[in-house]
């Protein structure tokens, strides 16, 4: 039996409390505590990053970080990037590309690029694809998620200018 | 398994050394959760550094800097002034693992899981970084070179923690930089890496530090390789006495990244390419 300590944290802005087992990792604590079921669990050892999350603003594989580290710390997820029930305008354009096939490390790429997205508002195809190294995908072969974060990249500008 | 994070490095040091089973220091936890969830690390004692101002933050010394324990990749990358003094050693860091993994990994973690294919510690040895350890009452600063002892294995005695990664003010005209061989550019381990430093004086190579990882137990400092270049412009013989020596310091293993051979061969064509470029940064012509 592993001790658990009360982790006080917040998820997509909300305050989120529970009681979190020390060595059970942020992974199962998002999912199973939180009900942030967008946060997958594809290898669990930091390669995949299915499990993709922010944790106070910072991208990491949330398989890789403990439940209890989140104390007093904020996280974002997948579920965070809707606005009044509406797409994000990279779900919106992954859809458009049909960046997806199965759906499993959807959440995770799209948490990467929007933290990419976040920083380097006009990616070089290159820098995404960088940026995105961390995220594996066996179905699309990565093409169509590179062209839907450009054109993401692009609308976003647009709109910014306007 | 207990989890502790301690306010300061004293309380961390205390709590590890009265730990009677097994202790293990969480840095960015990027080898150690893995290595929990292989079943290859079992705690009964956690001790989480990052709360730990000391160790969280870079600070600009008269001598040079000193990063904290638990300064991860991509706070180190967006340090403009250490960019600007070492560029060998931020790039090299910045090659563990993906975005997600810069997130959260540290120098002193990557030092202190002894991987002989650790990318950040041939850069830091030849950068002349320095670790300051503390344990319980005494503080001690080791050169890089001197934690790691073999495979998974450090000179870090029970108690022990490195609190901080120290690297030199570059002298003018100084210049470093990190090559490594991967089959795939990103998220992969060194089949060869090699860290150079050097300063200039008149176009000529007054100092010179070479190191080696992923061709030996742990990274290795080579003085003939440094000596190769010493007095020389980089000209033709003196890169090629710098391949012969470092091929001579070279007791890799075989693995499915490599074999010896060829990690030996590669290490004299990286070390080259690596000269040159510490060189060009060093303010010599290239």
């Amino acid at each position: 039996m592993s001790d658990a300590v009360l982790v006080s944290t917040k998820v997509n802005g909300d305050v989120v409390e529970f009681a979190c087992p020390t060595d059970e990792v942020l992974m199962d604590s998002l999912r199973d505590r939180a009900g942030m079921n967008g946060v997958k669990e594809g290898c669990g050892t930091g390669d995949c990053g299915a499990c993709s999350v922010t944790l106070d603003g910072q991208l990491v594989c949330s398989c890789l970080v403990l439940g209890v580290e989140a104390n007093g710390r904020e996280i974002g997820t997948v579920e965070g990037l809707t606005e009044d029930g509406k797409l994000h305008p990279l779900q919106e354009k992954f859809i458009e590309h049909a960046a997806l096939q199965c759906g499993i490390c959807t959440p995770g790429f799209l948490v990467a690029a929007k933290a990419l997205l976040d920083n380097n508002a006009n990616p070089t195809e290159t820098e995404i694809r960088y940026a995105l190294a961390g995220n594996l995908c066996r179905c699309t072969g990565y093409d169509k998620i590179v062209r839907a974060v450009q054109a993401t990249a692009k609308d976003l500008r647009k709109s910014k200018k306007r | 398994m207990r989890y502790e994070s301690p306010a300061t490095t004293k309380e961390a040091v205390a709590l590890l050394a009265k730990e009677k089973g097994a202790a293990f220091i969480l840095a960015g936890g990027t080898d150690l959760l893995v290595r929990m969830k292989m079943g290859l690390a079992e705690p009964d004692l956690v001790v989480d550094i990052k709360r730990i101002p000391d160790m969280n933050t870079i600070k600009t010394t008269q001598t040079g800097f000193r990063i904290g324990a638990g300064v991860s990749g991509a706070q180190l990358t967006a340090h403009k002034a250490i960019n600007k003094a070492w560029p060998g050693v931020v790039e090299a860091t910045h090659l563990i693992g993906s975005d997600q993994i810069q997130g959260r990994c540290t120098m002193a973690g990557n030092l202190c899981n002894a991987s002989p294919a650790a990318d950040s510690v041939p850069a830091m040895i030849a950068a002349g970084a320095k670790a300051i350890v503390v344990g319980k009452g005494k503080r001690r600063t080791v050169p890089v070179e001197k934690i790691v002892t073999g495979p998974g294995k450090t000179s870090l005695k029970k108690g022990e923690v490195v609190e901080a990664i120290t690297l030199p003010k570059p002298a003018k005209r100084t210049g470093d930089a990190y090559l490594r061989f991967t089959p795939r550019t990103e998220m992969d381990i060194a089949v060869v890496g090699v860290g150079i430093s050097m300063t200039l004086e008149r176009g000529v190579v007054k100092k010179a530090r070479v190191c080696l990882g992923a061709v030996a137990p742990t990274a290795v400092l080579v003085p003939a390789a440094a000596r190769a270049l010493v007095g020389s412009k980089l000209d033709d013989a003196a890169l090629n006495k710098l391949v012969a020596a470092c091929a001579k310091a070279c007791n890799p293993i075989d693995d499915k990244r490599g074999t010896a051979a060829y990690r030996t061969r590669v290490a004299g064509v990286l070390a080259k390419r690596a000269a040159k470029i510490a060189y060009k940064r060093a303010g010599g012509a290239a």
